[in-house]
């Protein structure tokens, strides 16, 4: 290979070809997606075109204020290296059976995030759904315990604690409201006259793990009865 | 043998006995000495720093409890950072020691203005560290193989260019007519890194597309550093001491023409195979399996090619601590290659995918042929640019071996372990947290894997600096220094 024109235009349109026909093309075609309700109805004006059902809300939904702090540390503790946001179709892997989503996570899911993490690993299970599996007060207990050292709630996980987002503090008087409950007689509990309360990065983190749930149906991917 | 005389033919126009082009090839090494000592100086620096964070990452992976009342040792950053250290602080910088060095013997143009190259250099590793730093105090981006802030990254782009542009200058002013294979796969890396680089970087971090075309630029941008940027780099390695060592050409010429360019074809469009099963368009899914079986050709031509070069001279790849490390990395590449290829195949994937397979399957590729390939490069270079030769030829034979058998375990046992959990997670009848502890005794074995790695590593940088700051006994060495004795007269 002498001509170094023709060695440069392979170079260049070698790249130029896979950065159109994925990057840009996928730009093209979800890179304008919106929020959607979650059924869509023909048009009385033109029956032949689907539009969303007025007054009902858009999912999916936008991230909150907390939610977006407690992404924030979700990021900067890495937590993406191991836990993945996505579930895939039932009969693909287990995602469905294990009950890590009740219908596959489609494109549109993520339009809302300025920042998507889909991850790669699943040393830990996958958390697309973790807020529906965890709902509630009961649900914000729990992930508080198991961010305090994982072994409180499930013992044997690999999980790293991550106490460093929690104050270890005298009890002055009472006892503060948003204390961690432990169970009774457990060996990670603070010693007597001593309780756990949460940072405000930990309230924020356990707000945005309990956001993330796939609740809502969406017109290319409703959720199934079962 | 007919090792003698093929060693004179002169079949290349690389490989010489004539005095003239000796000394015109000493005066281009002499150009680029201080540039190139200062890149492998740092990129060895930048091993150890990667190797102590592998192991504690390694033990934090199945002792979660160690360490871990540190916020800036928590797993998801110092993982990162070892990767980050890797890559971009061993891989780069060792990629510009040898990639450059090669191109300007290659294209037989001495470096000029090389204290802006050094200066380039220097900026290189200020951001890179400050990107470490960044990383273990939390500000890690959480978007694969880019995890640097972004206050680093736009001196680390910057760096990039410049110290990129001394290989294309290199090639703009070269003498002769012919082009070797080694510097078509040198002159597109330059060109494609950069690229990759920046439009990641634009379009997830700085500007963020919409929703999972993210993703989808993500790993565009992280399988192509692997494809596009270290293959490349080792190949070309490859490609020039092969013949340099064994003093002869390269076994076809066309094979070398089929295997570069259907490499840039394929390799860039494989990248999508991360996402299989995810919320992504399934065509954009099924174009990245094509592209991922397609490297088949490119693998297999490669193979060959290199294969045919050493046939019968098996006694001097083993002899020669160049070959012996080239040739580990390039049979390394065949099987991970292959095995990548069928990885991409949606049973497969739907088994490995999310588990320690891929961990191995990127450390058989990163570490067992991309770096064993670069030790060997340095292990030729060195000796040309100091004039004087490895001091023990021991500590070389430990850094292969401990090397050798650590990747061995490492990519057996998260292979094997990645299967095994990869088959338990798609079984919902078993409990998850079962299969987490199921992987732990394969993961223990990848820690006892990095403990050789660190043996490996460590005879290599003692080794190293002996000769850099030789005491008159290293200097006064006469002759090659070579694994195994010679019988008649050699090459190293």
């Amino acid at each position: 290979m002498k001509n170094l024109p023709l060695l440069f235009c392979g170079i260049f349109f070698a790249l130029a070809f896979s950065f159109v026909g994925l990057i840009l093309t996928s730009h093209i075609q979800i890179g304008g997606l919106a929020q959607t309700t979650e059924t869509v109805t023909p048009s009385e004006a033109d029956p032949s075109v689907m539009v969303m059902a007025e007054g009902e809300p858009l999912f999916p939904r936008k991230e909150s204020g907390i939610v977006k702090q407690g992404k924030d540390v979700y990021i900067s503790m890495g937590c993406v290296y191991c836990h993945s946001q996505q579930a895939r179709r039932s009969e693909f892997g287990a995602d469905f059976d294990r009950g890590w989503g009740p219908r596959q996570t489609v494109a549109r899911d993520y339009i809302t995030q300025e920042r998507v993490l889909l991850g790669t690993m699943r040393t830990g299970p996958d958390l697309v759904h973790l807020g529906g599996r965890y709902a509630g007060d009961a649900g914000r207990d729990w992930n508080h315990l198991h961010l305090y050292n994982p072994q409180i709630v499930s013992e044997g996980s690999t999980m790293p604690p991550f106490a460093f987002l929690y104050d270890v503090r005298k009890i002055e008087n009472e006892p503060s409201p948003n204390a961690l409950v432990f169970p009774p007689n457990s060996e990670y509990g603070p010693e007597e006259g001593y309780e756990v309360v949460p940072t405000r990065r930990a309230v924020a983190l356990v707000e945005y793990l309990l956001s993330l749930k796939i609740d809502y149906s969406l017109p290319e991917a409703p959720i199934l009865e079962q | 043998m007919s090792q003698s005389t093929t060693n004179t033919a002169g079949e290349t126009p690389y490989s010489t006995n004539s005095t003239a082009e000796r000394a015109e090839l000493s005066t281009i090494d002499a150009s680029i000495r201080t540039a190139a000592l200062f890149f492998v100086i740092s990129a060895i620096g930048w091993l150890m720093i990667g190797t102590v964070l592998a192991l504690l990452a390694a033990f934090k992976a199945h002792e979660p409890n160690f360490a871990s009342t540190y916020e800036f040792l928590t797993f998801g950053r110092v993982r990162s950072a070892h990767l980050n250290a890797m890559a971009l602080g061993w891989g780069n910088n060792i990629i510009f020691a040898v990639g450059l060095w090669i191109m300007a013997r290659l294209c037989r143009s001495p470096i000029n203005h090389k204290g802006l190259l050094l200066i380039a250099g220097i900026f290189w590793n200020v951001g890179l560290t400050v990107g470490i730093f960044g990383i273990l105090r939390g500000d890690i981006t959480s978007v694969e193989w880019l995890e640097i802030p972004h206050y680093a990254t736009p001196l680390l782009a910057l760096s990039y260019a410049l110290i990129g542009v001394w290989g294309v200058m290199a090639f703009r002013f070269r003498k002769g007519d012919h082009v070797y294979v080694s510097q078509w796969y040198i002159l597109a890396a330059i060109f494609w890194f950069p690229w990759l680089y920046i439009v990641a970087q634009i379009m997830i971090i700085w500007f963020p597309a919409r929703g999972v075309v993210q993703s989808v630029t993500n790993w565009w941008f992280a399988h192509n550093v692997l494809g596009l940027w270290l293959t490349p780099m080792a190949l070309a390695t490859a490609y020039y001491l092969i013949p340099k060592v064994l003093g002869r050409p390269i076994y076809s010429y066309y094979l070398s023409v089929l295997g570069f360019w259907s490499l840039a074809i394929f390799y860039n469009w494989a990248g999508v195979h991360h996402l299989i099963g995810g919320p992504i368009p399934v065509w954009l899914i099924s174009a990245g399996i094509v592209a991922s079986v397609m490297m088949v050709v490119p693998v297999v031509v490669v193979g060959i090619n290199h294969h045919m070069s050493v046939v019968g001279l098996h006694r001097e790849v083993w002899r020669s601590p160049t070959l012996r490390f080239v040739v580990f990395g390039a049979i390394s590449y065949t099987m991970v290659s292959l095995i990548g290829s069928a990885m991409a195949l949606r049973t497969v994937n739907q088994v490995t995918h999310f588990t320690h397979f891929t961990v191995g399957h990127a450390h058989h590729g990163v570490y067992a042929f991309f770096t064993m390939i670069m030790f060997g490069g340095v292990y030729y270079m060195m000796p040309r640019l100091l004039k004087r030769e490895w001091p023990s030829a021991g500590l070389i034979k430990l850094h292969f071996w401990a090397c050798a058998i650590g990747i061995t375990i490492m990519v057996v046992a998260l292979q094997v372990g990645g299967w095994i959990q990869g088959m338990e997670m798609n079984n919902a009848e078993i409990p998850f947290l079962q299969t987490v502890q199921n992987t732990i005794p394969w993961l223990k074995a990848r820690s006892v894997s990095g403990i050789f790695l660190t043996v490996g590593h460590v005879a290599f940088a003692v080794n190293f600096f002996w000769m850099l700051f030789a005491a008159g006994a290293v200097r006064a060495k006469q002759g090659p220094t070579l694994l195994a004795e010679v019988k008649e007269g050699g090459v190293a």
